[in-house]
């Protein structure tokens, strides 16, 4: 039995995936592509050699405006954020009181007073019903401009030379973790200098009425260059080789930033955020428990997530992702494991189907593009 | 759609019986669209004999791995080593290159194994 189509959230671009032969997942209840005909493999490798193009519309979008936003925002999150200049976006989170991820979001500032909020497509809703119960007293407005906003992510190393004779913007000035606003084939958008894949690359956000065309336009412009459209598996792959959260993998609402290894995101000492005395008591005591990379050391040994760490038959952490990596060329994965085995080069045991499988831990991230 | 000269299982194998006692094993087209890019083919090694429905190993593909079932009692006789270093065989010819085993059959032929019209008719229902 599965979920008739008619039940999922579609995002703008769902016809365009469907007349690209894609085959469609159901996503968080988003009808979602996981790959076009090319496949996952394929499309991987374009993104780390020449580019591909992700519809990431279904993720959410909101607005925190007045005099109370800068407030609000440094309440809610753990990272700086009088630290971002106009035109500067950071990684950070919402945490709970005891520390752990309400979600992992990027904040963009758009004005003194002015902050853009992007969060996964499955804690939406719950990031705004957050974001809304929480600035109580904060004299700003908070608004969910998910339904009105459409986003694809250009990501690969030939991404500027692509997206360029489509703006009049130029992108080369526009620095990682930066944003402008300008137009892309005559549709305004917020051009970003980020991305979930750890090749250069940029996110645009625009009016949800205008995604298709924009996607269509980018698709033209980069095709001659190699660009392809890029699904949900590949983009999976790509962030798991940079080590880069996934929620729901490595941050929920049962890990805390420090053990995620999301220390650098907190700023203990830029004032009082939601979590602060949590993270603080954690920082102070020993961690039992921490997030290291591995590689199985066999071919036919593929760890995938959620399996158990074992030792000695019995489980002592788990496996947060894991898959077959195609830049890296062996199976690799994340996993919490006890601090005392927390070493690199040293072995753990994954069970996968009811083996207890030898891995190694290694550094991270697994890959990293050439400067 | 299927290839009329092979029977079919309800997990998505196939069967190639040569006429001799011996037959090829392998999964289909819609398997192997379905798994997406085939990274690994976890194989037993020849000798190895199974009964009917009996899991005889593993593919594996980036997203997902897939148990592969005996459609017949067999005993291996050959495994495709080339699938070791080209995985992706399985995805680009299900049925030629894509072969996974050959074996020698140990009874009669499972009884309850599907041809080409009945495995389409399988096929055509799951997708909706």
């Amino acid at each position: 039995m599965s979920t008739s189509a008619t039940e999922l959230m579609k995002t703008p671009l769902n016809a365009a995936h469907r007349a690209l032969n894609a085959k469609m997942v159901d996503f968080g209840g988003w009808d979602m592509p996981v790959q076009y005909p090319a496949g996952i493999l394929a499309e991987h490798e374009a993104v780390r050699t020449k580019a591909g193009l992700f519809d990431v519309s279904h993720m959410g979008e909101i607005r925190v405006k007045g005099p109370g936003a800068l407030a609000l925002v440094e309440h809610l999150t753990p990272n700086a954020v009088s630290k971002l200049a106009l035109g500067q976006v950071h990684y950070t989170a919402f945490l709970y009181e005891n520390g752990t991820f309400v979600d992992d979001l990027l904040v963009y500032r758009e004005g003194e007073e002015e902050f853009l909020l992007v969060v996964n497509a499955g804690n939406s809703d719950k990031d705004f019903a957050w974001v809304q119960q929480q600035a109580k007293g904060f004299d700003c407005t908070v608004v969910n401009e998910s339904p009105a906003t459409g986003q694809i992510a250009l990501q690969g190393p030939l991404a500027v030379g692509i997206l360029q004779p489509l703006t009049k913007t130029p992108l080369d000035p526009i620095g990682y973790y930066f944003f402008t606003h300008g137009e892309v084939a005559g549709i305004k958008c917020l051009i970003s200098r980020t991305g979930y894949t750890g090749e250069d690359g940029f996110e645009l956000y625009c009016a949800a009425g205008d995604t298709e065309r924009l996607w269509n336009a980018v698709l033209a412009a980069g095709k001659p260059a190699g660009l392809i459209p890029a699904g949900l598996g590949c983009r999976n792959t790509l962030r798991l080789e940079c080590k880069m959260a996934l929620y729901g993998h490595e941050i929920d609402d049962t890990i805390h930033a420090l053990e995620a290894g999301l220390g650098w995101i907190v700023k203990l000492d830029k004032g009082d955020f939601i979590g602060r005395e949590a993270l603080l008591a954690a920082k102070a005591a020993p961690a039992p428990r921490k997030l290291v990379g591995f590689k199985t050391l066999e071919k036919r040994d593929i760890a995938r997530d959620h399996m158990p760490v074992v030792q000695d038959g019995r489980q002592i952490g788990f496996v947060t992702s894991a898959a077959p990596s195609p830049t890296c060329g062996f199976n690799l994965g994340l996993a919490y494991v006890p601090t005392d085995l927390a070493k690199i080069g040293g072995r753990i045991q994954i069970e996968i189907r009811g083996r207890a499988v030898d891995a190694e831990i290694i550094p991270t991230p697994f890959y990293k593009r050439a400067k | 759609m299927f290839p009329a000269d092979l029977k079919y299982t309800k997990d998505h194998e196939w069967l190639k019986p040569a006429g001799d006692g011996t037959a090829l094993v392998g999964i289909t087209h819609y398997a192997q669209d379905a798994l997406g890019d085939v990274v690994f083919v976890d194989l037993p090694e020849a000798g190895a004999a199974f009964g009917q429905g009996e899991e005889f190993g593993t593919v594996e593909s980036v997203k997902t791995v897939s148990e592969l079932n005996m459609p017949t009692a067999g005993e291996v006789l050959e495994v495709n080593a080339a699938l070791t270093d080209h995985p992706e065989a399985v995805n680009e010819d299900p049925y030629g290159k894509g072969w996974m085993v050959k074996i020698k059959l140990t009874g009669a032929l499972a009884g309850d194994l599907l041809d080409a019209a009945a495995y389409e008719a399988l096929v055509s229902a799951e997708s909706h």
